[in-house]
Parts: structure tokens; sequence; C-alpha cells
């Protein structure tokens, strides 16, 4: 293991794989990743792999649409398979509150050059998904370029390239705490050693809390179980990722054919609990058998789960930390990391190789809670 | 062993394909469960891990005994979404 390094990178999930490459690819290239466990094993190894545009918050809209065009064009920078697919993202309205909210929705997003569009619910059959039942829905909104990818093969698709670019990846090499002198950063303790740095990425998801703790640093990210399912593989019939945030699911077929996923229970408690639930398994089994009655009769492989990192607003946090030099926040991604990822990492690079991010993150750092008004994403699921 | 020989006949992985992951750095379970889905199929691993556990000793050393197996993950057999969803959802 290095013992000096430029920048180190806690937590290999696609945040800090992505961050590592893009910062080896800006020149950066005597980082140090640590992850203790293996990579993608934390919360991007747990998610659906979905890539959707479609928010009701400028940031989380923008970031989102950048990194659907640089997911376009990732198989070939990275040189590799990610599963990446345009299926579109179905998404369901219910409730008069998400008939407004869709209509405002639908007005940022085209405002920002989404190719969104509203349907009615006997067009949904025809021109998106033909096995839906509609009962109950009032309307849709549909976006075409929204995605998915594999979130393990993107992953190590960005490992892999920022080795090559000479990243060092520890494995299962637990951080124990964050070393700091005065008002900056100077290392990294390890369950390894020592490692001198003048820059560390804080990514670990939300164990992230717990790592800016070792320097007196207090981040607003709540950790909440989410839970998950997977079937048997099926011939391809369904290409779009179908949510609803008022009845409350996503689901899509996964390239190898599986239906992958989940919902949030609505009376999780916060922590760090990712114990599997029977509950979560029969709701989800209702749900899925209303929506698509066709699935009844497919078969639950199997069941996982993982952790949302949860901030007040439902965006990340990225970028330095006021009154610690050196100390950047990657994490409380909400439940939509993977999606943001490429573009996420590509800004936090530019802000730590000391460039001009080319879209303005400042509204992301942590420093917004202290000083009042946030602005809550609705479109979490 | 011959290289085409199936060692996970859930997802149709052969050896040659584990010992290239093998030999490429993923020298766990769980990480060769994430890039080829050894241990993804109906059987959950319970066909192949042994053998995959074998052949990792084989390339990077260690022993069987000290691996970290995969996390069984309900449900313990396949079962249909119907069935979960209990019999007053039967239409």
């Amino acid at each position: 293991m290095r013992t000096n390094a430029d920048c180190v990178i806690i937590g290999g999930g696609v945040i800090g794989a992505a961050v590592a490459y893009n910062l080896a690819k800006g020149g950066m290239t005597n980082c140090v990743l640590l992850e203790s466990k293996y990579l993608s094993s934390g919360a991007t190894g747990r998610c659906g792999g979905g890539i959707r545009q479609q928010w009701s918050t400028e940031p989380n809209a923008q970031l989102a649409m950048d990194s659907v065009r640089i997911f376009k064009t990732l198989e070939e920078e990275l040189d590799t398979d990610i599963e990446f697919l345009q299926g579109g993202y179905l998404v369901l309205a219910y409730t008069d509150e998400d008939v407004e909210q869709f209509h405002k929705n639908f007005e940022l997003q085209r405002r920002l050059g989404l190719d969104v569009e509203i349907l009615q619910p006997e067009e949904i059959a025809t021109r998106v998904v033909r096995q839906l039942n509609t009962d109950g829905v009032r309307m849709a909104t549909y976006c075409p370029s929204d995605a998915s990818a594999n979130p393990f093969l993107t992953t190590k698709a960005y490992a892999d390239a920022a080795v090559k670019l000479g990243v060092e990846i520890e494995l299962f090499t637990p951080v124990t705490r964050i070393l700091r002198e005065g008002n900056r950063i100077v290392g990294v303790e390890t369950e390894r050693g020592i490692i001198n740095t003048p820059r560390v990425v804080n990514a670990a998801g939300s164990h992230s809390v717990l790592l800016a703790r070792t320097v007196g640093v207090e981040i607003p990210i709540t950790p909440y179980r989410r839970e998950i399912l997977v079937t048997e593989p099926l011939e391809r019939f369904l290409d779009p990722m179908i949510i609803s945030f008022s009845f409350g699911i996503y689901f899509r077929q996964v390239k190898h054919g599986s239906v992958i996923g989940g919902f949030a229970y609505p009376d999780e408690k916060p922590g760090f609990n990712e114990e599997s639930s029977v509950d979560f398994l029969t709701m989800m089994s209702h749900k899925l058998s209303f929506l698509m009655p066709a699935l009844k009769h497919v078969k639950v492989v199997r069941q996982w789960a993982g952790l949302y990192d949860v901030t007040p607003d439902a965006q990340p946090i990225i970028g330095e930390t006021d009154g610690v030099d050196g100390l950047f926040q990657a994490s409380g991604f909400s439940g939509h990391g993977f999606m943001i990822a490429p573009k996420a990492s590509s800004l936090l690079a530019q802000l730590i190789l000391g460039q001009k991010p080319d879209l303005d993150i400042d509204r992301l750092n942590v420093r917004r809670f202290s000083e009042g008004d946030i602005d809550l994403d609705h479109s979490v699921v | 062993m011959k290289d085409d020989v199936i060692i996970c006949r859930c997802e149709d992985i052969t050896y040659g394909e584990i010992v290239e992951a093998i030999d490429s750095g993923l020298t766990t379970l769980d990480e060769l469960k994430r890039v080829l889905r050894t241990g993804m199929g109906p059987c959950q691993g319970r066909t192949c891990s042994r053998l995959i556990a074998r052949i990792i000793t084989e390339r990077v050393g260690g022993e069987v005994a000290d691996m970290r197996f995969l996390l069984d993950r309900p449900p313990t057999m396949p079962v249909e979404i119907g069935i979960l969803a209990g019999k007053n959802d039967e239409d």
C-alpha cells in the first residue's frame, strides 16, 4: 500500500470508483481508493440500476441529464460492457398530489430540455408497455431517454480504468479514522497502516457520517434500509423502468432477463439494518401482481437490502468542507447515486483539481443545511 | 480440468471463465458472483460455491475452510409471486 498520495478516496462504490477515475484522467494519478470490503459491496451493488432524469429539483435533474450524456459513451470510454440501455422510465400518478407535482416536474424537465412527455392511462398500453394494469392510474410521464445499466459492471469499469491510469485500489482495507491537523487534512489511518495525504474524498455512503465524525465534522445523512427482489429470468418483454412514488414501487427487466424491483417500506426506521424481511417480500409481490398480473406465475429467486444515505433535501452532498481544507464530501445520494455518478464524480474531480466545475455545484455543499431554506426533491422512490 | 467444464450450472459459467476472473483479481466468492453471476441463479450458489472456493484456493492459495461464503438470501427456493402475494389476489 502506498504511504503517500495526492488524494485518498474512501469507498469502493460507483461514486468512489468514478471520482478516482476522473481524478486520474485529469492528471492526479497518485490516488488511493480504500474499500472496507470489495467493490460495490455497499449501496451501489444493492441498487436497482435505474438511470432516471425525471426529477423535481433542478440540481438532481441536471446531474442526471448530464450523466446520461456521459453514460451514452461510457462503454466506449472505459472500453467495456456495462449493460447500458435507454429503455425509458414510465412514472405513474395515482393521486391529486401526484398529478399536481407531475405537471410541475414536467415544466421543469422540459425547460431543461428533457424529452419527457405526458401520457394518458389509455396511451400506456400502445406507447410503452402492454402488460401493465392501469387501474387507478390518473396520468403518467414517460421519458424514452431514461436508462439503466449494471451497477457492478459500471463500478468495475471505472475502477479498472482508474487502475490503468495509475490509481491504487486497496480492497478489504477498513479506514479507522481520517487524520487532521488544525484546519487541514493530513492523512488516513487504515487497519493496514497510515497514508499521508492532503486530500480525502469521503464517499462511504451512510458510513460517511461516521468517518466525518473522526475529524469533528457532522454531515446530515440518515441511513434507511431499502429492500429489493429479483425473479427468475424471462424472455425480453419490458424495456422501461416502471415507477410510482405514491403507489410505492419501481421495477424493470435487467439484461439477463430477471425482473428486479422494490419499494420504500413506509414505516422503515432509520439505522444500519440490512436484513431482508418477509413483509417486504409479500407486499412487493402484492404490488407486482396488481400492476402486472402476468408476473404472478414468475418466481422470486432472491431478495436483499441496502441502505439509502438520505439527506434532508434528498440531494447529494458534494464539495469541500468549510473549516477542514482537503476534506471533500461525496455522499448523501439518497438512493440515486448510481444514476448521477458520472456527472457528480466529474464535477467533484474538477473541484479537487482546482478547475472550475462546468456545472455549479456550490449549492450541493453541506453548508446549505446550516443556511436555512432547502429544496426537497419529491421524486424519490 | 478442461476450460469448458461447467461449474455454475444455473448460469452456465465454465471453469475457464472462473479461472480467468480469479486471475484478473476477483479472488472472493462475493466478487465473482457480482461479475460472473455465479450464485445468482435458482440454486443461489449451493451447487457451485464449494467448487469455486476450491478453484480460488488452487489459484491464489489459502484454505476453503477460511473462506467467506455467500450470504444466504431468502427465499430458500424460488417461489411464485402469486403465491407470495396470497390467495386473495387470485382473479
